[in-house]
């Protein structure tokens, strides 16, 4: 039996498992989830280790109840997290925008399958990034981190509990089944070798506290549930104190923050991946699984003569806007390699379209891009006149 | 039995929270909230150690006034909601608010797993027969037969037995009062907040302005009338023949039983194998420990 609080070392694991070890590495106590392949494996990791380190785990009723519980979790103090797939993220949207309104730490796992509806349960696709920017009714800035092998499962599992904390949101982590399901090597360093960031509590007194008051950062400061603070929250329109208004100029205030929040920080939390990019004239934009298939195709392209560069998103949401707008301006454009049939596409076509064109190599999922489809994409936009 | 001081109750709200309420006159809510207070007051939880959590709907609007930690969440979720709190902080005294549509329609799957696990909530369903807030609409306990702006022509739905379902599902304590029978309710509430495990509390409310109307008793106090005629304590209960027991609703502690209660069983079971992993290390150091002197020993004999 696993004792330690967090595994050190060289690891032979699955992409599933290793994030379920980032988390608890990143200081989750708290895991509240549903069964749903390709994501049950983090739950049943999380069901055998967190009673060991003194977390709570509990397998809920359904995903509607596991998104509520972990906000109720986050409130009483804990890091939570829950893990799922899209039908289960359909169903926890609701709450998710709950957790953005109350502006809750929590962290949410989409290890995503063949969709829409059932899909292809058991197989892969990337056609929920679209619903993770924008699943929940209304405005809210919100924050994706997309893994591509196991090891990064387990460090952007790391950061999303960092981000969570630190801009006070649900964060997602959107992979797919491959990733989930993999096993490679993953190493975990030692636990002062890595950087966590605890959420900001107020050093105010609670008569001064004002719950939805914000810092310069537009961060408002936390006070957890027991400490004495006795305030309210609610996903109604509220006022800094947290009482509901229902005005148009408190509507104004709250929502814009919401998304604000997001918007002025976006550099700090952008996390981006370049190859070659400064002499490119053809760019290819990936993310997640499928820039695997990337690297081999540029080479391939390479070698017709083509000047080829890769941006990998590893931060997906927020949309790394300003970097695809500059570099729109230098290269002949775009070639955007996804597991759907044209999502992440349109924010790149909106961000070059003055000056670069952008090219769709989608993919319905359930299999992977052959690998000429890219270089012929490639070939085809070095090409264009 | 301690006596209360006039106005406890405003020791309870929040004052700087504007009032008036969002309730209609003549509802029950209000009622039931003084009853809830005086019953905190009467045990004398700390306001700190209270979280109170509620759904979508008029009931759901309870949490702003009160001086407690306070969430208002979405509709029918509140449950899960405070499983999460109590779950992560069981020291918490955890309180769901709820109403009948959010207990009994959206959330009532939630409401039926809070009792299979038994988990230290206190859950007090305020029963007022209709969706008062969004202008009354049939719940599934609006009795057979009466109407409401969704079932203009007499609702054709049986009704839930929320005290049943609790019942059924495991909680370790069900009791129902109302509105009308405030002394008994607070007696109730009490007992509700000292039970270690899962207490459901069904208290039916009037709503005249919603359901009333529709309903032929428009007034609060003819509905409040209502409340005291048509309920019998489950003492009365007993002792009515079967053909008068057959149109009266039972009133008071139904369910009050001793099973363990969830977070009780989590904390037991971390306790366990933290044990069976200490033990495991310890008997390894001293396996360890051994082959050190072994080791140590064959050295001093090697020297010599």
């Amino acid at each position: 039996m696993i004792k330690k609080s967090k595994l050190r070392g060289e690891f032979f694991m699955q992409g599933d498992i290793a994030c379920a070890e980032g988390a608890i590495a990143a200081g989750c106590r708290f895991f509240g989830g549903y069964p749903i392949t390709p994501a049950s494996e983090i739950a049943e990791r999380m069901a055998y280790r967190l009673p060991l380190v003194d977390g709570a785990f509990i397998q809920y009723e359904d995903e509607i109840a596991s998104m509520a519980g972990i906000i109720g979790a986050s409130w009483a103090g804990a890091k939570p997290m829950t893990a799922t797939s899209g039908p289960g993220i359909s169903l926890m949207n609701e709450n998710i925008g709950l957790g953005m309104m109350m502006e809750t730490p929590c962290v949410v796992i989409n290890v995503q399958r063949g969709s829409p509806s059932t899909g292809l349960p058991t197989s892969w696709g990337q056609a929920d990034m679209m619903q993770a920017r924008w699943g929940s009714h209304g405005d809210y800035g919100s924050i994706s981190l997309s893994p591509n092998s196991p090891q990064e499962f387990f460090d952007l599992t790391i950061v999303a509990f960092n981000y969570a904390e630190k801009y006070r949101l649900p964060v997602f982590v959107v992979t797919d089944a491959v990733v989930g399901h993999m096993t490679e090597k993953v190493v975990i360093p030692p636990v002062e070798e890595l950087d966590i960031i605890d959420r900001k509590y107020t050093n105010k007194k609670p008569a001064d506290y004002r719950p939805y008051d914000p810092d310069d950062d537009l961060i408002p400061p936390f006070a957890k549930a027991g400490d004495g603070y006795r305030y309210h929250s609610t996903g109604l329109t509220h006022d800094e104190r947290g009482y509901p208004v229902m005005s148009e100029e408190c509507q104004r205030r709250c929502a814009k923050r919401l998304v604000d929040k997001i918007k002025k920080n976006a550099d700090d939390i952008i996390i981006t991946e370049e190859h070659d990019i400064e002499d490119a004239d053809v760019v290819v934009v990936s993310y997640g699984i499928s820039s695997r298939t990337v690297i081999p195709a540029m080479e391939k392209a390479k070698e017709k003569g083509v000047k080829v560069g890769f941006l990998r998103l590893v931060t997906v949401w927020p949309f790394p806007e300003k970097q695809i707008r500059e570099l729109s301006k230098q290269i002949k454009g775009f070639v955007v390699v996804e597991l759907n049939l044209g999502q992440v596409v349109l924010e790149v076509e909106r961000c070059a379209a003055k000056h670069a064109e952008t090219k769709l190599v989608g993919h319905p999922g359930g299999g992977m891009h052959k690998m000429d489809d890219i270089v012929n994409a490639i070939l085809e936009v070095a090409n264009e006149q | 039995m301690k006596k209360i001081p006039q106005k406890v109750i405003h020791r309870y709200l929040r004052h700087d929270k504007k009032f008036p309420h969002v309730w209609c006159p003549g509802c029950g809510i209000g009622t039931i909230l003084g009853d809830f207070l005086r019953a905190v007051y009467n045990i004398g939880i700390p306001k700190d150690e209270i979280v109170m959590v509620s759904g979508i709907g008029c009931s759901g609007r309870m949490p702003v006034y009160v001086d407690f930690n306070t969430l208002h969440t979405t509709h029918g979720r509140a449950i899960a909601f405070a499983t999460g709190i109590k779950f992560s902080e069981p020291r918490l005294k955890v309180v769901v608010i709820s109403g009948d549509g959010d207990a009994a329609a959206i959330g009532g799957n939630h409401l039926i797993h809070a009792a299979r696990r038994n988990i230290d909530l206190t859950i007090i369903i305020i029963n007022n027969s209709i969706y008062g807030m969004t202008g009354g609409q049939a719940s599934p306990t609006t009795p057979l037969g009466d109407y409401a702006t969704t079932a203009p022509f007499g609702s054709i739905e049986p009704e839930f037995d929320l005290c049943k379902l609790a019942e059924s599902a495991g909680a370790s304590f069900v009791a129902r009062t109302t509105a009308y029978h405030t002394m008994e309710a607070r007696q109730i509430f009490e007992a509700a907040l000292n039970k270690k495990g899962c207490a459901v509390v069904e208290t039916i409310a009037q709503c005249p302005v919603s359901y009333g109307k529709m309903n032929q008793q428009s007034s609060a106090i003819e509905m409040l009338k209502w409340q005291k005629e048509n309920t019998v304590s489950i003492k009365s209960f007993d002792k009515l023949s079967p053909e008068k027991r057959q149109d009266k609703i039972v009133r008071g502690i139904i369910v009050d039983k001793d099973r363990e209660e969830f977070t009780a069983r989590y904390e037991n079971l971390i306790k366990r194998l933290q044990k069976n992993e200490s033990s495991k290390e310890k008997s390894k150091q001293q396996a360890g420990e051994n082959q050190k002197k072994s080791k140590s020993k064959s050295k001093k004999e090697e020297k010599k």
